[in-house]
């Protein structure tokens, strides 16, 4: 019966946009009030709530596909989650305070508010918009791979892909930000189960877990450990450093942080979320498992799904698929409604002085738009669903020397200094992604960008006249 | 001393440990070595941030609710 898995599949979907068409009448909770804060509800709702937010396409198959392809410095995604939140303890209460004071609703209003710029916001706006595309891509990416995968290779993978677009679009037409809460919260669960039982079952199936590593180990010496060239220490490094710096510099979770009720919440999430990092060791040893289940695959965002699809019943297959197009369905939407509120708030609107509801007509074309865009790159991109999040954050951690010089040390960082800083960053990390660049001096190319990038702010910023960020908005 | 400086320690047992730990021998847990290191330092960093928390001024009394 694999046509089950293929209606479970399709269904979970339909049934995720009615959710969304339901939420429309009736506004129920906002979804980044409990990713920030889940002020409200109970301890345990909370711990599922959040414990899913990390789960996205990137972690479901993305994180498999990584231990399958690349082996040990899979580690990173593991390590940079825990140093994202440390850093968040420091970060988000100042950035919290400042957007407080001066009632700021996105990222760019932070750049043009604190620089007093309104050509630096608009600047950061399209730079914002341009990361946000690789990680639309991968949740493209992904929900073609689940349909073409649960249909048994029925629908293809450009088709599925552009069934994926389309649904998406229309979930967000629909349902906007609101409808994502009640999906999200049914995902959440979904996800934390399926991710437990297949991380569990996958590996027990190939004699468990130290068997399974030591067969790895056997078969291919050296791919458990970070590797002596091209992703070795200095790699681990960089790249860790590189996202876990980008962690809050990205234009959904930056605005985000403006909807806490209380600067507090920041420090006393750092305190447990690292440990929910811990769940996606079950993603690696399902993608570990892969590897002996189903050694191979050319394509290696398909080593969940490939595996399971060997070992487990069609039925289940299509739970999986379900469960994955939640994955996909829930940020992508949030990613997809975050880039064209930026096209529509912070790039058209300043520059137009346009009425509300022509902001809102340009937000809602721009759904459509920004889909298009994003199919196009996904059809024309065989990049790993990692690969593809990494890109992501080689363009977003370049905001990342501007806002904390700004934040901390005000007087060093002007705007111009802010602005070469992260036009020179970007132009390395372009200059790099032409050329197929991923890694330079064994470091990650978008870290050595960063490094280019500080500098520059530094350099030009004192060359211009030093800071002038007012002294009394010290924060 | 500020006991916000305990943050360090984890974020330095990852970024530079990492080179001591970087083999798949001993399996701990049935984990490879580096990949136990790393969930160990992930536990521990939330401990920190733990201990951080209790002990920061800033989160006794008003101070973090303005």
């Amino acid at each position: 019966m694999q046509a089950s898995a293929l209606l479970i599949t399709f269904g979970t979907m339909l049934l995720a946009l009615a959710l969304g068409l339901a939420a429309r009448r009736k506004r129920s909770l906002n979804l980044e009030q409990w990713t920030v804060g889940g002020r409200g509800f109970g301890i345990l709702f909370v711990f599922l709530l959040l414990a899913g937010e990390i789960y996205t396409t990137f972690t479901f198959l993305g994180g498999s596909s990584w231990a399958y392809g690349v082996g040990g410095p899979t580690v990173y995604i593991l390590a940079y989650g825990a140093i994202a939140y440390i850093l968040s303890y420091f970060l988000l209460p100042p950035i919290w305070r400042y957007g407080k004071r001066h009632q700021l609703i996105s990222q760019p209003d932070y750049f043009w508010r604190r620089f007093n710029s309104k050509g630096l916001s608009i600047f950061v706006a399209i730079v914002g918009v341009i990361a946000m595309i690789p990680y639309l891509q991968l949740q493209i990416t992904g929900l073609g791979l689940i349909m073409q995968t649960t249909s048994y290779g029925a629908i293809n993978q450009a088709t599925a892909m552009i069934i994926g677009v389309i649904v998406l679009a229309i979930y967000v037409t629909i349902s906007g930000v609101y409808g994502t809460a009640w999906t999200a919260v049914i995902k959440d669960i979904a996800v934390l189960a399926i991710v437990l039982i297949v991380g569990i079952a996958l590996p027990l199936h190939v004699g468990g877990f130290q068997a399974m590593f030591e067969k790895i180990n056997t078969l291919h010496p050296h791919f458990l450990t970070l590797q002596t060239n091209g992703m070795g220490v200095p790699w681990f490094i960089s790249t860790v450093l590189l996202t876990s710096l980008g962690f809050y510099m990205w234009p959904h979770s930056f605005g985000a942080v403006y909807t806490a009720k209380n600067e507090r919440v920041f420090r006393r999430n750092a305190t447990f979320l690292p440990l929910y990092q811990l769940i996606l060791l079950f993603v690696f040893f399902a993608g570990f498992a892969a590897l002996l289940i189903v050694p191979g695959l050319k394509n290696t965002n398909l080593a969940l799904l490939a595996a399971v699809q060997k070992v487990f019943p069609a039925w289940f297959v299509g739970v999986i698929g379900g469960a994955g197009i939640l994955t996909a369905l829930v940020p992508g939407s949030l990613l997809l409604m975050a880039a064209s509120t930026l096209i529509a708030e912070n790039i058209y609107r300043p520059l137009t002085k346009a009425m509300d509801s022509q902001v809102q007509t340009v937000a809602r074309i721009m759904v459509w738009v920004l889909g298009a865009v994003t199919l196009y790159f996904s059809l024309h991109s065989n990049a790993t669903i990692v690969a593809l999040l990494l890109m992501g954050y080689n363009f977003v951690t370049q905001f990342f020397p501007s806002v904390v010089l700004s934040l901390f040390w005000p007087r060093v960082v002007n705007k111009y200094g802010a602005f070469s800083g992260i036009l020179v960053g970007v132009a390395l990390v372009i200059a790099f992604a032409q050329n197929s660049v991923p890694i330079i001096w064994h470091l990650n190319s978008g870290f050595v960008a960063f490094l280019a990038n500080f500098l520059t702010v530094l350099l030009i910023s004192s060359l211009s006249g030093g800071g002038t960020v007012l002294h009394e908005e010290t924060v | 001393m500020s006991i916000r400086w305990l943050a360090l320690v984890p974020v330095l047992g990852i970024l530079i440990g990492v080179s001591f730990a970087n083999h798949v021998t001993p399996y701990v847990l049935g984990m490879p070595f580096l990949f136990f290191y790393i969930v160990l330092w992930v536990i521990l960093s939330a401990l920190s941030m733990a201990v951080i928390y209790k002990w920061d001024p800033q989160n006794q009394s008003r101070g973090g609710d303005r």
